[in-house]
This record gives C-alpha cells, sequence and structure tokens, in this order.
C-alpha cells in the first residue's frame, strides 16, 4: 500500500470533468486533486463529500471513497463519517447555494469543531438549477430570481464561521497561485478547517454582471471580505473531546438488582389507583416505589403519569396498575382508590371525581374540599403528617396509609422497593412515614 | 432473573444495546427524548458515540454516514421530527443504509399533543419519503415488545440493507411495566453481509438476482466506497440508463416484497368457527386482548390477530385469519390508517369496521365491544 506513489487521483475512466469552459468548478478539482497528491491520501481512508449544486458533481471523478448526498446536508453525512471513524480524512465539498439550505450545519459544524474539512465553492448563484441567487449573491446582482437587481445582502460565510468558533478558516479566490497548498493545509488542520473559494459561474452570473476576475477582487473589496488565512486558533477536536468528558464526568450507574417476588399478596384481580397532587410532592417518584413494592409482592405493575411541561409546577397525577395476572390494557377507565394529596391534584381530577361511583375508594387529606361524589371518601390529615414525616415523604406515608387500610400487599414490600432505590438518608426518611401513615389507619379503626 | 419497572423508551434503548448499536444521534422530542437521554449514557459506556444533533435532518445525516462507515445506528423521533426525517428516508434507502428508526408516536398534525398518544403516523411512515418503495416497520405493544422488537429491527436492516422503522406510540413509550428483559428469548444477532477484504473489485450495490441484498464495504474498509443520492447502477455511479434505473428500483421493491414472510411478526388468536375477527397492532392490541375475553365470555365466538410488523403488510396472515369470518374490526388511535389496508385485502363478504379515536386516550376494551357491536 504505502509504496503506491498517487500522482492524480481525478479518474480518467469517467472522462474530463464536467464543468462549463471558465467555470471556476474546474480549478477548484485540480487544485483539490493536486492538494490530494501532495498529501499522498490513502484513497480508501479519504471520504470526499459532496451534496447538490454542479460541484457536487466533482466526486464521481476522483478515484476516492465518496458519499454524494442530498441538498446542503453534506457536512451531516461528513459528520457521521468523521464520528464514526476519526481516522478518516473526511472532505466535504458544497457550493454557496448549499449554505443556504444548510446553514445550521455549518454553524454547528464550526461549533463543535468535529474534524472535518469543509471547501466551499462560492459562484455567487445557483448555477445547477438555472442561476437563481443564493445567499451570497452581492447586492444588485442579476440573477434569475433577482432580474431587477438583488435587494438581499450577500452573507459572509467566513465570517460567519468564524463568528460559530470555527478554528481555521481561510478564503481564497479561483486565481489563487496558492490554492492546492492552502487546501492542503486545510485537509491537514486535525479541527474544523473551512476554505471558501471565490469563483465565476460563467454560465450564469459572470455573464449577467459582467463579472471577471477584476470585478470579483472589487467585490470582496466593497464587502470588506478580506482573503486569506482568517482565523488560525487550533483547540482540541469533538472526538477526542467527547471520549475525555465521558471518560471524566460519566456517573458509574450501579444497576439496581432487579426485583424478585418475597412477599405475598391478597390479591385477586387487577385494580387502577390515581394519585393526585403536586408538582414537588415527588408524585412519580412515590408511585414507581409503590409499584415495585407490589412487584416485591409478585403483582405485576403499570404507572403513567401526567404533569405539565413545566415540570416544577402545577399539577402531577399517576396512575398504577396492579395484578396478580398480566396487564393488557393500561387505562384506568375507573379507578378502584384514588389518593387526593394536594389542592391542584384535586382540581385537575375535580371532574373525575363527580363521577366515581361507589365503588371507588378515594384517600383524600382533610383540608380538601372535595366535589359531591358517589365514591366512598376517606379523610385523613396526611398534609399535618408533612411536620413529622417531611413534606417529600407525604405522598409515601398517603400510600402506607392505602396499604395498611386496604391490605393489597404487605408494608415490609414497600419498606424493601424503598431501600432497594434510594440511598440509606432518603430511605430512612420514607420509612419513617411508612410507619408514620401505618400508624394513622391503626389508630382511626381504634377511635 | 427478576423484575424492573421501566419504560418504553428504555426498554428501546436496551434492546439497541443488546443488538450492539454503536452510533446514535436524535434531537429532543416529547415523547421520544428519553430514548436519547439513555442511548447518552448507554452507547459511550460501550464505546460508541451517541450525540444531539442540531435539528432531525443533521440527526438523520450524522446517522446514514456513520452507518455506511459500518456503526450500527439508531436514531429516534415523534410526528414533527419524522417530517424532518423524510428526505434522509429516501436517501437511507436510495443507498441501501442499514438503520433502525423510532418513532414515539404522539397526536399529530403539527404540534398536535405533544405529551398524548395516538398513532397517527402508520401511513405517514410508509410514504414517508418520495419514490413510493416498500419499507419495513415493527410496533410493540409492551415494554417487553419495545426491547425485542427494536432488536429484531436491527437484524432486518442489517439483513436486508435498509431503514427499519419501529412505529410505538407515547402510551409505550412513557408507561412504566414490571418486566423481566433477560426472559425475553432474541434471535441470533445478524450483521450485515460484507464484501470479503481480498475481493478485488467492490461496487456498492452489485446482485445477482433482484432480491439478492448486495454485500458492503464500509467506508474507510479494504475498498474505495461509494454512496449516492442519485440514480445509480450496482457502482453508485449516477445512471440515466432507464433500464438500469428500473433494474435498482425493482431491487430496492423485490428484496424487501420476496421477504415478507421472513419479517411477518404477528399473533395469531383465533377461534374455530369465529363470526368476528379483529385485527390490531401496538398499545391497542392489548384492549383487544381484554376485549376478546369479554366477549368470549358471554360466549360470543371471535378471534384475534395482532401485527407486530405493519409494513410490510403481512398479508398471507391476514387472508388466513380472515377466513370464514364475517366481520373484522380494526380499532386504531388514528382515522382509520391500516383500516384501508384491511378493506384492500378483505373479500366482498366481510363487513370491515373501523374503531377509531384520536382524541389522545386509549381506546377502551368497552370502546371496542361497543363500537365494533361484539357484545
Amino acid at each position: 500500500m504505502s509504496d503506491v506513489t498517487y500522482k492524480t487521483y481525478l479518474n480518467e475512466d469517467i472522462g474530463p470533468l464536467p464543468f462549463c469552459p471558465g467555470c471556476g468548478h474546474n480549478t477548484i478539482a485540480k487544485m483539490l486533486d493536486k492538494a490530494m497528491v501532495k498529501l499522498q491520501l490513502d484513497p480508501k481512508k479519504t471520504v470526499i463529500v459532496t451534496d447538490i449544486g454542479c460541484i457536487g458533481l466533482t466526486c464521481r471523478h476522483f478515484k476516492m471513497s465518496a458519499f454524494h448526498g442530498l441538498h446542503g446536508r453534506s457536512i451531516t453525512y461528513a459528520c457521521g463519517l468523521k464520528l464514526a471513524r476519526p481516522d478518516l480524512t473526511v472532505i466535504a465539498l458544497k457550493g454557496d447555494g448549499a449554505c443556504g439550505i444548510g446553514g445550521t450545519h455549518l454553524l454547528n459544524v464550526a461549533r463543535r469543531n468535529i474534524g472535518i474539512t469543509l471547501i466551499i465553492a462560492n459562484n455567487l448563484n445557483y448555477g445547477m438549477t438555472g442561476g437563481q441567487h443564493s445567499v451570497t449573491t452581492p447586492t444588485g446582482g442579476i440573477t434569475s430570481t433577482t432580474p431587477w437587481g438583488n435587494v438581499e445582502g450577500p452573507m459572509d460565510l467566513c465570517g460567519t464561521a468564524i463568528a460559530a468558533g470555527a478554528p481555521w478558516v481561510y478564503r481564497a479566490t479561483m486565481f489563487d497561485k496558492d490554492l492546492a497548498d492552502r487546501l492542503a493545509d486545510a485537509i491537514t488542520q486535525p479541527g474544523f478547517a473551512m476554505l471558501e473559494v471565490w469563483e465565476l459561474c460563467s454560465a450564469y452570473y459572470t455573464p449577467r454582471n459582467e463579472l471577471r476576475k477584476k470585478e470579483l477582487f472589487e467585490l470582496l473589496e466593497q464587502y470588506h471580505f478580506q482573503a486569506g488565512l482568517l482565523v488560525d486558533k487550533p483547540r482540541p477536536e469533538y472526538s477526542a473531546r467527547y471520549r475525555e468528558a465521558y471518560e471524566k464526568g460519566k456517573n458509574v450507574i450501579t444497576n439496581k438488582t432487579p426485583i424478585v417476588a418475597k412477599h405475598s399478596h391478597k390479591m385477586g384481580k387487577q385494580i387502577g389507583i390515581l394519585i393526585a397532587g403536586s408538582a414537588g410532592q415527588k408524585i412519580k417518584s412515590s408511585a414507581t416505589l409503590f409499584a415495585e413494592g407490589a412487584m416485591f409482592a409478585g403483582l405485576n405493575a403499570t404507572q403513567k403519569d401526567d404533569y405539565p411541561i413545566t415540570v416544577q409546577t402545577g399539577h402531577s397525577l399517576a396512575e398504577i396498575i396492579l395484578s396478580p395476572d398480566r396487564i393488557d390494557y393500561t387505562g384506568i377507565d375507573i379507578p378502584d382508590y384514588m389518593l387526593v394529596v394536594s389542592q391542584d391534584g384535586l382540581n385537575k381530577s375535580r371532574a373525575c371525581i363527580a363521577k366515581l361511583p361507589e365503588s371507588t375508594v378515594i384517600y383524600a387529606d382533610d383540608t380538601l374540599e372535595l366535589p359531591d361524589t358517589n365514591a366512598q371518601v376517606r379523610k385523613f390529615g396526611f398534609f399535618r403528617m408533612g411536620k413529622d414525616v417531611g413534606k417529600l415523604s407525604v405522598v409515601t406515608a398517603a400510600l402506607a396509609v392505602l396499604l395498611e387500610d386496604t391490605g393489597m400487599y404487605p408494608l415490609d414490600a414497600l419498606a424493601d422497593a424503598i431501600r432497594r432505590a434510594q440511598s440509606p438518608r432518603i430511605a430512612a426518611a420514607n420509612l419513617n412515614a411508612l410507619e408514620a401513615g401505618a400508624g394513622l389507619v391503626r389508630n382511626s379503626s381504634k377511635d | 432473573m427478576g423484575y424492573e419497572f421501566i419504560e418504553g423508551n428504555e426498554a428501546i434503548a436496551r434492546g439497541a444495546m443488546k443488538a450492539k448499536c454503536d452510533f446514535f444521534a436524535s434531537y429532543p422530542i416529547t415523547p421520544a427524548s428519553s430514548i436519547l437521554h439513555y442511548m447518552l449514557q448507554f452507547v459511550p459506556e460501550a464505546g460508541g458515540l451517541a450525540i444531539q444533533a442540531e435539528d432531525e435532518i443533521a440527526s438523520m445525516g450524522f446517522c446514514i454516514g456513520a452507518a455506511m462507515a459500518g456503526r450500527k445506528v439508531l436514531t429516534s423521533t415523534s410526528g414533527p421530527g419524522m417530517s424532518l426525517y423524510s428526505e434522509n428516508i429516501g436517501l437511507a434507502i436510495i443507498g441501501e443504509t442499514p438503520m433502525v428508526i423510532v418513532d414515539v408516536q404522539r397526536q399529530g398534525p403539527a404540534t398536535g399533543s405533544a405529551t398524548k398518544g395516538a398513532e397517527s403516523d402508520i401511513q405517514f411512515t410508509r410514504w414517508s419519503t418520495s419514490g413510493g418503495l416498500p419499507i419495513i416497520a415493527l410496533s410493540p405493544a409492551t415494554v417487553g415488545e419495545a426491547y425485542e422488537l427494536t432488536y429484531i429491527a436491527f437484524n432486518l436492516a442489517e439483513k436486508y440493507r435498509t431503514p427499519v422503522f419501529l412505529l410505538t406510540n407515547k402510551e409505550v413509550g412513557v408507561t412504566k411495566e414490571s418486566v423481566d428483559l433477560d426472559s425475553i428469548r432474541l434471535p441470533r444477532l445478524l450483521e450485515r453481509k460484507r464484501v470479503p477484504s481480498d475481493q478485488q473489485v467492490y461496487y456498492p450495490h452489485e446482485f445477482d438476482t433482484l432480491e439478492e441484498v448486495p454485500a458492503i464495504s464500509d467506508f474507510g474498509g479494504d475498498h474505495i466506497a461509494r454512496y449516492t443520492t442519485s440514480t445509480h447502477d450496482k457502482t453508485a455511479y449516477l445512471t440515466t440508463d432507464p433500464d438500469k434505473i428500473q433494474e435498482m428500483i425493482d431491487h430496492y421493491a423485490a428484496k424487501i416484497n420476496a421477504a415478507v414472510e421472513d419479517m411477518t411478526l404477528v399473533k395469531a388468536d383465533l377461534e374455530d368457527g369465529a363470526d368476528i375477527l379483529v385485527i390490531s397492532y401496538g398499545i391497542i392490541s392489548r384492549s383487544v386482548a381484554v376485549a376478546v375475553k369479554e366477549a368470549r365470555s358471554q360466549g360470543v365466538k371471535i378471534s384475534s390477530l395482532v401485527l407486530q410488523t405493519i409494513w410490510p403488510v403481512p398479508e398471507k396472515a391476514i387472508q388466513t385469519a380472515m377466513r370464514g369470518v364475517k366481520k373484522v374490526i380494526v380499532p386504531e388511535m388514528n382515522m382509520g390508517q391500516y383500516l384501508i389496508e384491511i378493506e384492500r385485502l378483505a373479500p366482498r363478504d366481510i363487513e370491515v369496521v373501523g374503531v377509531n379515536k384520536m382524541n389522545t386516550t386509549l381506546i377502551s376494551p368497552r370502546e371496542i365491544l361497543e363500537r365494533g357491536r361484539i357484545a
């Protein structure tokens, strides 16, 4: 392999380059070839990525790995290839048109600093589709879609890439004698490197605007678009940083031990439980512990949650189904039990409560005013318990009330779930709440 | 052995890791975001790379590039993201790219109800891109199936060099269930057929018969690799030759159409002499299970066919199940997207009834019984 010397990568079997006479793409393709020959790139370890636009016709003329994708998306495929195989040399080649439709990818590759090379062939308009104006067409420029002169302004592609954080940016023209060397410089940058080439579109933009070499340089001057190396501030490339950040910051997740049933239950059929509370009350996590407790007692469980997108405010509802058998339908049309532990929860479920039949048992805080309902209502001082068990354990205490009152599965099973999932400190608080909740039922039944 | 209490989205991530997924890119969207969260934890842990892209277009672009460089890739989204996936789904098809795409469906159209379930994208997925070529889509009904079918989706993607969709639903994705993933029996893990490294000439789309899936040489491997979005012949060079174009199109269709049986996953619960058949998929198949049990307890003779593979349509299984019945009921959390496939397959003397609801809530067993006029 290494004793092969590449004199050109252009594939003569494919035929000559397809570009119009005088089109800058001819120059760019040949200079790119020269640059790659200078670097003696391995054609199997190098990928030229193009998308739609005349410049996208280039890759088929190279005897190298080539990826020709959708309009404006070459940067994304190039990044995918590079992220998957950081050892590859990945060169994306796109036009100014693709910078419009794919502008966000330009910003983001520069920001991320993924180590691809981006060559932009900027001929100031869309050549492939008939000379329409692009994001780089100068103001006043005549194109097929600006017949009376472009009223938009041109985008400073290099400036945009620099603002987004590109570590290496070069603006060239097709007339530069050192273009091949500068392309080679771009390709050898370890991070993201962008080289923009200002060039002529001999089919459309040049004849319509009498733009030749002299006028091209005048335009650069007019817009204060400096040519040459604009930024050379290397910073670590994405893949290396990714690995480093991961190794440094990874959470060592100790997988929780699976649950094996070690308690019994007295549940004859599937039941549905609705918990209605507020954000900040640990509704979701308490419901999960309750379900996992049921699993310690050999039951199957499902859980669904409902809360606003703004997670720290408003209602928080949890629906739990427990069953000795497989759970099929995961909806709860009529809950068997309902816990109402906050005003938000009550507000959200008011309509539901009003329609509940007498088979449903509601456990509610005794300060809440429930709507008229046929359901059986049992009131407990849940809120007042907060003082003893802590605000964050009130729902656990309320669930202990439910367990103690119904005997649906043993309190010890819920205690096992708490110990399995929580740190000793938090578990201690919740185990305390379990006892307090159960005590509440025992005391009320004594009364 | 033992149980865990996990949501469908976690099961999808775990299924992907079981299938040795080593590249993931996705853009946050409810109710699929937790797949992104899980994969950002799992994939680098296994030595791969997971990244949040700038949008859904880039998610797909990253994944296609990585897949062609040899990675096993996953991306996940919901309806609005599927809209943005469209152009690159076409690219993955024309480039014969193995990849798995998860759509955790929610109520559409447009933003719809972001946090609520639906089956909005059944036909959208089928016709999600220009060209109308066949695609593969699986639909899990449970957390366990989310795990299993994700794993199988990877196998199908690798085997048939094509994007494979997992069409799930918020109601599976973010519902937690008690499940023992280790007890789920999985088939042998498949890898794409690769070109031997000493093979002199490599054509990216070479086949002898139309249905043959071409062997692949990854970018950066032992061959010069090519990939194109344009009509092409076996070389992956653009062609304008109508015969060659037709041959390649026939190939894309044939490799899937010839293998429908291999990718058909259904659960048939057929009763002898049943007059009624319920055909369902995904979460609603669980309402059907309850409804069928209830109907049978009342002496109704009724069969159920649950489709885990929804695309390509498992026509044989459906036609077999329809034999002898007078009525087919198709409940869906949409306005009747799969119903039209069943109507297409049903003989004229069979009544086909859709039980459709698209108000973000599940279809209950009771609704199936009543609106299907079963019992």
